[in-house]
C-alpha cells in the first residue's frame, strides 16, 4: 500500500503558547456550563422506546388470551448463551380450546443473567410466541430471581395482535372435515 | 460591643482563631470536592450528584429540594463513608511511613494558612489592620518554604507504598514541584521589589502588598495583576503545576499511573490527601489574590476603606471593626472561591500535558520567561523608585 | 430382506463411477457404496421392497447391443459403447443391479422427478414441525431442504385425518403426517409376525389404522416408530419429552437378555430420554424389543442406592472397605462370592480376582425366561458367557444358588460378597441369610439389604463403560452415557478396593488400563483391547464351552449349537 505523507501544518507562535486554544476551550466549556442539561434522570424520567427495540424476551398470548408457544424448543436451540430452558408438555385431549395444538410448554425459563438480548429467539419462533419488547431493566437480589419463569414471561409479554390465527384455522378445517 | 473578645488572653484567642481556620478549611475542602463534581457535571451537560438527602431536610419545602439537587448531602455521605469505611493497610507497604505520609500532607497544607491574611479591619485611627493568625513579616517566604514540604508526603507515600505506580508518581511529583517552584518564586519577586521601596521598612509580608494596591490614584489603586501581568501569568501557571491540577496533573494521571502515589491508599488516609490538595488550592488562590488580585479590596481602584466609608454614611455600624472584618473576609473568600472555580473550569476543559511537555514548559519556557520578567521589572523599578 | 450376497460380483456404473457389487444388490445400496445418496422413504434395507413412495427415482440405461448380432454398438463421439437410456425414470429400490447397468442421479429429469414427488407428498402434509417429535430426524424435512419448493401451490383445503390415535400401549399415531410408505405395515407382518396394521380408504384419503379389534401391542411395536420416516408414529413414552437435536447419542448394548442387541442411548445433561436400536447385521439388524427401551428408567428410579451403609447406618466408602477387610480377615477361608451375569466382563474379571484373593467359592445367579425367537433370548443375563470366558465360573449357573445355601447351612461360609445380585430372590432363605455377614454391591434397594453388614452403591450400565459377551460369544462394548449418580461408586473401583482389602494386588480401574491386565490374564482375550473393539463386536472362540448346555433357543441371528433340552435347568 502506498504511503501517503501528510504534511503537518507548522504551528504559529500563538498556537505554540497554547493560549488561544485554551481560551477557546474555556469558552466552549463555559457555554456548556450554562446550557440546559441533557441527562435523563432515569427512574423518574424514561426514554421513549423506539419500535423494534430489543428488550427483555417475553412470551405473548394471542388476542384471545391463549398461549401461543408450542414448546418447539427452537428458541432454546438457537439461543447463543443457552439462556432458555423449556420443559415441553402435552396439552390434555379434553382441553376444549387448545387440545388440537397438542403441545405446550410445561415450564419455560429464561435466565436473564445469561440472555444477551440478541433477539434470535424471536427471529426463530415459528409461532410468533416470543418477543423482545420494551422492558429493558431487570434486577433482582439473587440468581434465582433473575430467571424469568413462564408466568412472569406471560405477565411481561401480555397480548400482541396476531396475523395468522394458525391454530384456529386448523381447528376450523378439522370441524369442516374433508371435501368428500 | 464585642470588645470582650480582645480581652481574652492572647493564647486562647489564637487557639480559637486556629480552630476556626481548621473548621473553615476542612468544610471548604469538602465542599470543593463536591463543587468539583458539580462543575464537571454542568460542563458535561449533566445535573451532577443530586440524589442523597437526609429525610427530615427533604421535608422542608423548596429549600430541601434545592439542597438535595445541589448535592450537599453527597459531601456529607462521602465524608461519613471516608471516616467509617474499613481503613485497609496493604501487607506489602512500609507501615510507619505509609501512615505518616497523609499526616505529613496535612501539616504544610494547614500551616501555610497561618501566614495568609484573609481580611482586615480598621483600627480607631482608620488604619487597615490585616486579620491573620500570624501576620509574619516573612509571609511569602513562609508560604513557599512550608508548602513545598508537601512534596515530602507524596514521596513518602510513593516510596512507602512499595509498588511501581505510586513510586513513579512520587518521582514525577518531586520533579514537577521543583521545576515550577523556581519560576513561581522568581515571578513574585517584582511585587516585593515594588512594595519594598527605598526608605521603607523591609517586609515580605502580605499586608504591605495589599496596602500598596489600595492607594489612591490611578497607579496606586491598580492591582498588581494589571501592573505586572506577566508575573501574574507565570505565578498562575506555576500554581496549577504546584497544586498538581489539570493540565499539570501528570502526577496523578490515572490513565498511566492508576492512582499514582495514593494508589494503595483508601478510606480516611486517602481522603486526607484530597483535603491537602484542596487546602493547597485554597491557600494558593489566596496568595494569588493577595499578590495580584487586590487582596480584600472589593474592586480595582476601590479600596476597602472607601467602601467602608460609603457604607458608614448609610449606617454608622458599618465602621465597627467586626463588621469590617466580616466584610473583608467575605470579599476575600469570594475572590478565592472564584479562583477555585477557575481551577475547576480549567480542569474540565483541558487535557493533561504529557510529562515531557510539563518539564519542557517548566524549564524551557516559564523559567527563562520569569528571569526576563524579573530583570525587566528590577530595572524598571530601580528607575522609578530611584 | 435383501438377498444374501453371493460371491459373484456385478459391475455397474453410477454417476460415472464404476463399482463391483454383489449380485442382487439394488441401486440404492449400490449407490450408497459410491457415496451417492438416493433419497427414499418406503425402502428399508431389512424389509421387502414395495416401491410405493416413488422418491428413489433415478435414470438408468444399459449398454447398447445390436439385437441381431449381440455386438456392442459404439458411440462414434466418445469411442465408448453407446448407452441406451430408458426415457422414463425408474425406481432405485426396486431395481437390482445387472451387469453393465448405468445409473444417473444428477440429471434434470431425476431432479424434476424428486421435486415432483416431494410436492405431492407435501400437499396434504400438515405444518406440524413445531409440535412434531420427528422434527430433526424426519426424512421429509431432510428431503424438503434438497427438493422442496419452499412454498405451496396447493390452494385447496388440506386433508383432515385423525391426529391422536393410540395404536397400542406404546405407540401414538398422527395420520395426517403419514406418507403411506407402508414400512410399519411390512415390519409388523414380516419381522414382528403380528399383522395388525393396514390402510383404509383410497387415494389421498388413505389412512393407516389397526385392523378392527386389534392393537399394535407386540413387544416390537416401537420399531415401527423408529422406521417411520415421518412423525406419524411416535413413541407415547418419548412423545413431547425432548427435541432430538438436544440429545447426545451413546452406543450401548441392550442388557435384557443374552442377545446383546446394539442400541443407542439418547441423553441430555445427564438425563436419558430414550433408547433406540443400532444397526448390527450380525446381531439385531436394526431392531430391538420394546422391553429393552425402558431400562433406562432404572437410572433415576426412587429406590436407587445412594449412600454407603454399614449395619444400616450411613457411612463413608473408605470405612466400608475397611469393614469389609476386617470381615475378610476374621472369616478367612469362609467367604463366598456371588458374581453376576449382569456385570461387565471387566467386573467379572475383578470378581474373579476377588474370589482368588479370598480363596472363596464363586457363584452366579441364573435368570431364565422364555425366548421370543427374535431379539429376547431365554437367558436373561446379558453376560453369562463373559463369566465363563474370564473364568469366574466354569459351569453354567444352577437355579437358586443351591450350592451356596448348602455351604451356609454347613457353616462353611460365613461372609458372602454379592455383586449386584439379590440373594433372597436368588434362592437363599431368611435363615441362611441370617447366618452370614453380607457385603452388598448394588444399584437398587433390595429386601435383603436391611441385614447386610456393608452396602456399597454402584452404577447402572448407563453410567459406566464396559463389555458384554453375548450368546454368539461376541464381545461387544458399550460406553458411559450419563455421569454416575452422586453417592454411587464405579463397580470396578469398589471391586479393586475389595481385592486390595482381601490382600490381592493393585489392579487398574480405568477400563482401557484394566484391559491390559485382562488381556495378560485371560488367554481368550489376549489380543483384545477395549479401545480397538469394533462397533459390531468381535467373535470369541466358543469351542472350549461347546459342551455346556446353554439355555437359549433360536433367535434372529443365532442358532443353538445343540438342541436345547428344555427342562435341563428347570
Ligand atoms: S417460544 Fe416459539 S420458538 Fe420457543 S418453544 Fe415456543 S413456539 Fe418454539
Ligand atoms: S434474546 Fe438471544 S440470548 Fe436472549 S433468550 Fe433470546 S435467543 Fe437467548
Ligand atoms: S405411519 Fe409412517 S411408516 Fe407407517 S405408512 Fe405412514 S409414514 Fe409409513
Ligand atoms: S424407496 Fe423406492 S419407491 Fe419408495
Amino acid at each position: 500500500m502506498a504511503v501517503i505523507t501528510v504534511e503537518r501544518k507548522p504551528l504559529t507562535f500563538l498556537e505554540r503558547t497554547y493560549l488561544p486554544q485554551i481560551a477557546g476551550g474555556l469558552k466552549t466549556t463555559l457555554k456548556h456550563l450554562v446550557a440546559p442539561k441533557k441527562t435523563l434522570e432515569y427512574p423518574e424520567q424514561r426514554p421513549a422506546i423506539p419500535t423494534g427495540y430489543r428488550g427483555v424476551p417475553t412470551l405473548v398470548m394471542d388476542p384471545n388470551g391463549r398461549e401461543k408457544c408450542v414448546s418447539c424448543q427452537l428458541c432454546e436451540f438457537v439461543c447463543p448463551p443457552k439462556a432458555i430452558r423449556i420443559t415441553p408438555g402435552e396439552i390434555p385431549a379434553d382441553q376444549p380450546d387448545r387440545a388440537h395444538v397438542e403441545k405446550g410448554p410445561k415450564a419455560f425459563d429464561i435466565d436473564m443473567l445469561r440472555c444477551i438480548y440478541c433477539g434470535l429467539c424471536q427471529e426463530v419462533c415459528p409461532e410468533e410466541a416470543i418477543f423482545l419488547q420494551n422492558q429493558f431493566s431487570m434486577s433482582g437480589y439473587s440468581r434465582e430471581e433473575m430467571v424469568n419463569h413462564k408466568d412472569r414471561l406471560y405477565e411481561l409479554g401480555g397480548t400482541l395482535p396476531d396475523a395468522h390465527f394458525k391454530w384456529d384455522k386448523k381447528k376450523a378445517a378439522e370441524e369442516h372435515g374433508n371435501a368428500h | 460591643m464585642f470588645d470582650f473578645y480582645f480581652e481574652i488572653p492572647l493564647v486562647i484567642r489564637l487557639f480559637l482563631q486556629g480552630l476556626a481556620v481548621i473548621m473553615v478549611i476542612f468544610p471548604i475542602a469538602g465542599a470543593c470536592s463536591m463543587a468539583e463534581r458539580k462543575v464537571a457535571a454542568w460542563i458535561q451537560d449533566r445535573p451532577g450528584p443530586n440524589r442523597a438527602v437526609v429525610p427530615w431536610v427533604a421535608w422542608i419545602p423548596f429549600l430541601g429540594t434545592f439542597l438535595q439537587r445541589l448535592g450537599i448531602f453527597h459531601v456529607m455521605a462521602d465524608g461519613g463513608k471516608m471516616l467509617f469505611k474499613e481503613d485497609s493497610l496493604p501487607g506489602h507497604v512500609n507501615k510507619f511511613y505509609f501512615v505518616l505520609a497523609p499526616i505529613v500532607a496535612m501539616i504544610p497544607a494547614l500551616t501555610t494558612v497561618v501566614v495568609v491574611p484573609f481580611g482586615a479591619y480598621l483600627d480607631a485611627a482608620g488604619k487597615i489592620i490585616p486579620v491573620g493568625l500570624a501576620p509574619l513579616d516573612v509571609g511569602i517566604l513562609a508560604v513557599f518554604a512550608v508548602s513545598s514540604l508537601g512534596v515530602y508526603s507524596m514521596i513518602l507515600a510513593g516510596w512507602a507504598s512499595n509498588s511501581k505506580y505510586p513510586f513513579l508518581g512520587s518521582v514525577r511529583a518531586s520533579a514537577q514541584l521543583i521545576s515550577y517552584e523556581l519560576s513561581m518564586a522568581l515571578s513574585v519577586l517584582p511585587v516585593f521589589l515594588w512594595v519594598n521601596a527605598p526608605g521603607m521598612e523591609a517586609t515580605m509580608g502580605f499586608g504591605r502588598v495589599v496596602e500598596f494596591q489600595s492607594q489612591p490614584g490611578f497607579l496606586g489603586g491598580m492591582w498588581f495583576g494589571f501592573l505586572m501581568p506577566l508575573s501574574a501569568f507565570i505565578f498562575f501557571v506555576a500554581l496549577f503545576a504546584e497544586t498538581n491540577r489539570q493540565p499539570f496533573d501528570t502526577v496523578e494521571s490515572e490513565s498511566d499511573l492508576v492512582g499514582s502515589f495514593h494508589t494503595e491508599y483508601g478510606a480516611f488516609k486517602w481522603g486526607l490527601f484530597f483535603v491537602a490538595e484542596y487546602s493547597h488550592m485554597i491557600v494558593g488562590s489566596g496568595v494569588f489574590m493577595l499578590l495580584f488580585g487586590g487582596g480584600w479590596n472589593p474592586l480595582p481602584w476601590v479600596p476597602l476603606a472607601d467602601l467602608v466609608g460609603w457604607l458608614a454614611q448609610i449606617t454608622p455600624l458599618a465602621s465597627h471593626p467586626l463588621f469590617v472584618g466580616v466584610l473583608s473576609i467575605s470579599i476575600f473568600l469570594g475572590k478565592v472561591l472564584a479562583m477555585i472555580f477557575l481551577f475547576m473550569w480549567v480542569r474540565w476543559t483541558l487535557p493533561r500535558f504529557r510529562y515531557d511537555q510539563v518539564m519542557k514548559i517548566g524549564w524551557q519556557r516559564l523559567l527563562p520567561l520569569s528571569i526576563a520578567n524579573l530583570l525587566f521589572y528590577a530595572i524598571a523599578i530601580a528607575f522609578i523608585q530611584k | 430382506m435383501i438377498a444374501t450376497a453371493k460371491p459373484d460380483l456385478v459391475t455397474v456404473n453410477i454417476d460415472g463411477k464404476e463399482i463391483a457389487v454383489p449380485k442382487g444388490t439394488n441401486v440404492i445400496e449400490a449407490a450408497r457404496l459410491v457415496n451417492v445418496d438416493v433419497p427414499h422413504y418406503c425402502y428399508h434395507p431389512k424389509l421387502t421392497i414395495v416401491g410405493n413412495c416413488r422418491m428413489c427415482l433415478i435414470e438408468m440405461g444399459m449398454p447398447a447391443v445390436d439385437p441381431a448380432t449381440k455386438a456392442p454398438i459404439m458411440d462414434p463421439a466418445t469411442g465408448k459403447q453407446k448407452i441406451n437410456w430408458i426415457p422414463r425414470p425408474q425406481i432405485g429400490c426396486g431395481t437390482n443391479v445387472s451387469p453393465g447397468l448405468h445409473v444417473r442421479t444428477t440429471t434434470p429429469m431425476v431432479k424434476d422427478a424428486r421435486e415432483g414427488v416431494m410436492e405431492f407428498l407435501l400437499i396434504n402434509h400438515p405444518l406440524d414441525c413445531p409440535i412434531c417429535d420427528q422434527a430433526g430426524e424426519c426424512k421429509l424435512q431432510e428431503q424438503a431442504t434438497g427438493y422442496g419448493r419452499g412454498y405451496s401451490r396447493f390452494i385447496e383445503d388440506k386433508n383432515v385425518k385423525p391426529k391422536r390415535t393410540q395404536l397400542g400401549p406404546r405407540v401414538t399415531l398422527d395420520d395426517e403426517r403419514c406418507i403411506l410408505c407402508s414400512r410399519c405395515i411390512r415390519f409388523s407382518k414380516e419381522i414382528a409376525k403380528d399383522d395388525v396394521l393396514g390402510f383404509v380408504d383410497r387415494g389421498s384419503y388413505s389412512t393407516l389404522t389397526c385392523f378392527p379389534g386389534k392393537k399394535l401391542e407386540n413387544n416390537y411395536s416401537l420399531n415401527t416408530v423408529d422406521i417411520c420416516p415421518v412423525g406419524a408414529l411416535t413413541s407415547t413414552d418419548f412423545r413431547f419429552k425432548m427435541r432430538v437435536w438436544f440429545l447426545k447419542q451413546t452406543n450401548a448394548i441392550d442388557t435384557e437378555s443374552s442377545v446383546g442387541a446394539n442400541t443407542v442411548v439418547w441423553s441430555r445433561e445427564g438425563t436419558i430420554y430414550r433408547i433406540t436400536p443400532r444397526r448390527n447385521d450380525e446381531v439385531n439388524d436394526t431392531w430391538m424389543a420394546d422391553s429393552g427401551r425402558v431400562l433406562f428408567k432404572a437410572v433415576q428410579a426412587p429406590d436407587r442406592l445412594s449412600a454407603v451403609k454399614i449395619n444400616g447406618t450411613d457411612s463413608a466408602f473408605d470405612i466400608a472397605i475397611n469393614a469389609a477387610a476386617e470381615l475378610f480377615k476374621a472369616n478367612a477361608g469362609a467367604v463366598a462370592v456371588v458374581g453376576s451375569g449382569r456385570s461387565t466382563v471387566e467386573e467379572q474379571f475383578l470378581t474373579k480376582q476377588l474370589a482368588t484373593a479370598l480363596k472363596a467359592s464363586t457363584h452366579l445367579v441364573s435368570r431364565v425366561g422364555e425366548g421370543d425367537k427374535l431379539l429376547v433370548s431365554a437367558d436373561r443375563n446379558p453376560n453369562v458367557r463373559g463369566a465363563l470366558v474370564t473364568g469366574l465360573i466354569s459351569t453354567l449357573p444352577g437355579v437358586k444358588l443351591v450350592d451356596l445355601g448348602a455351604q451356609i447351612d454347613a457353616g462353611k461360609v460365613k461372609v458372602v460378597v454379592t455383586v449386584g445380585e439379590d440373594l433372597a430372590a436368588a434362592g437363599l432363605n431368611a435363615g441362611q441369610l441370617a447366618k452370614i455377614s453380607l457385603i452388598v454391591l448394588g444399584t437398587h434397594a433390595k429386601s435383603m439389604d436391611g441385614g447386610a453388614k456393608v452396602v456399597i452403591p454402584t452404577l447402572t450400565a448407563f453410567e459406566k463403560s464396559g463389555t458384554f459377551v453375548n450368546q454368539q460369544f461376541r464381545i461387544q462394548k458399550f460406553l458411559k452415557a450419563v455421569p454416575p449418580m452422586a453417592g454411587a461408586t464405579d463397580d470396578l473401583i469398589v471391586l479393586a478396593k475389595l481385592v486390595g482389602a482381601a490382600g490381592g494386588a493393585t489392579i487398574p480401574t480405568e477400563v482401557n488400563a484394566l484391559w491390559k491386565t485382562i488381556a495378560a490374564a485371560v488367554p481368550a482375550l489376549a489380543t483384545t483391547t477395549f479401545a480397538n473393539l469394533p462397533e459390531t463386536g468381535q467373535l470369541l472362540d466358543a469351542t472350549p464351552f461347546s459342551a455346556l448346555p446353554f439355555v437359549e433357543g433360536e433367535t434372529l441371528h443365532y442358532k443353538p449349537a445343540q438342541p436345547v433340552v428344555a427342562a435341563a435347568n428347570a
